[in-house]
């Protein structure tokens, strides 16, 4: 798709300041129930995902994290979803909103029983004049901490409204 | 799950052994639950219409899963993922056929470890990637 600059940017100046501050940390509890749904979900046929045995006899402190699991969210009834993610509630003059993709890094192996912290931020707004007219592509990065303060993973994000 | 694959065994320009999914509704709402994304467009058929959809389609998420288990087989005990992940380009229905891909884009010893890239991909019946994306994985030594 032919892709040009757009005509007049929607980055506002607050949108600018935002860029690089980190959210509140959230708590992401990694329980082994919810390893196995995930991975049950998907498809997996690897015990290391299913067993604790197993997992154990394969050098594991517990059931592994499937690829593309960093825990679950604590939920309380009544407290919403927090603040959500960065990069809403801007006001800019797109109505849709596009999931434009995923990429996953692993610095440390995540098993049950960890308790995750994650902070995110925005790593940057870019505007493009696509196919679908004007867009505003948000880059969100999560930074994924385990209980002993190592970083696990990563997690990048990018949000396309038009 | 396949025997182990070994740094020396593979080149650039190789296909990965793929992985075909094709998700049942019951598969979407494991999903749901697995991962936490309730949006109905992705097993409500009535919600989806009403979105302009003409059934319910699979998560991205979950396409982007899959291509986790594409790459977790096939490094097999012994290799390990460092990164993967993809762009959501087109939407896949359910009830229909997923093929879980990867090519070798690159290969490299780094400290050590044994690097390999790939772009990886899932493709509709019509052969359309509908989620291309790249992946970094270790591989282990036959010395």
């Amino acid at each position: 798709m032919a892709e040009q600059e757009v005509a007049q940017s929607v980055i506002t100046d607050e949108m600018r300041e935002a860029v690089g501050k980190e959210s509140p940390p959230m708590t992401l509890e990694v329980e082994k129930t919810n390893c196995r749904m995930f991975a049950r979900a998907v498809g997996h046929t690897d015990l290391i995902f299913y067993d604790e045995d197993y997992a154990r006899s394969k050098g594991y402190r517990n059931i592994v994290a499937p690829p593309g699991f960093f825990g679950t969210p604590i939920f309380k009834p009544g407290a919403g979803r927090g603040e959500g993610p960065p990069g809403r509630g801007f006001s800019i003059p797109y109505k849709r909103v596009l999931n434009g993709g995923t990429d996953y890094e692993y610095f440390e192996t995540i098993c049950a029983g960890d308790t995750l912290t994650a902070t995110s931020k925005i790593a940057g707004f870019t505007e493009r004049e696509g196919s679908i007219g004007p867009m505003l592509i948000t880059e969100r990065e999560t930074t994924y901490t385990n209980q002993d303060g190592k970083v696990v993973g990563k997690m990048h994000g990018t949000t396309i409204q038009y | 799950m396949a025997d182990q694959v070994y740094f020396e065994d593979v080149a650039e320009g190789d296909e990965i052994p793929n992985l075909m999914k094709n998700c049942s509704t019951q598969q979407l709402v494991l999903w749901a639950a697995g991962s936490g994304d309730f949006y109905q467009i992705h097993y409500d058929k009535d919600f989806a219409q009403s979105t302009g959809l003409k059934d319910i389609i699979v998560h991205g998420a979950l396409k982007n899963a899959f291509l986790g288990q594409l790459l977790h087989d096939w490094v097999g005990e012994g290799g390990s993922i460092k990164k993967f992940g993809c762009s959501y380009r087109g939407m896949d229905d359910a009830k229909q056929d997923i093929n879980c891909r990867g090519v070798i884009t690159k290969k490299y010893t780094e400290n050590g470890d044994n690097f390999v890239e790939l772009d990886v991909w899932t493709e509709n019946p019509e052969g359309k990637k509908t989620t291309p994306g790249t992946a970094l994985v270790t591989l282990p030594s036959k010395n």
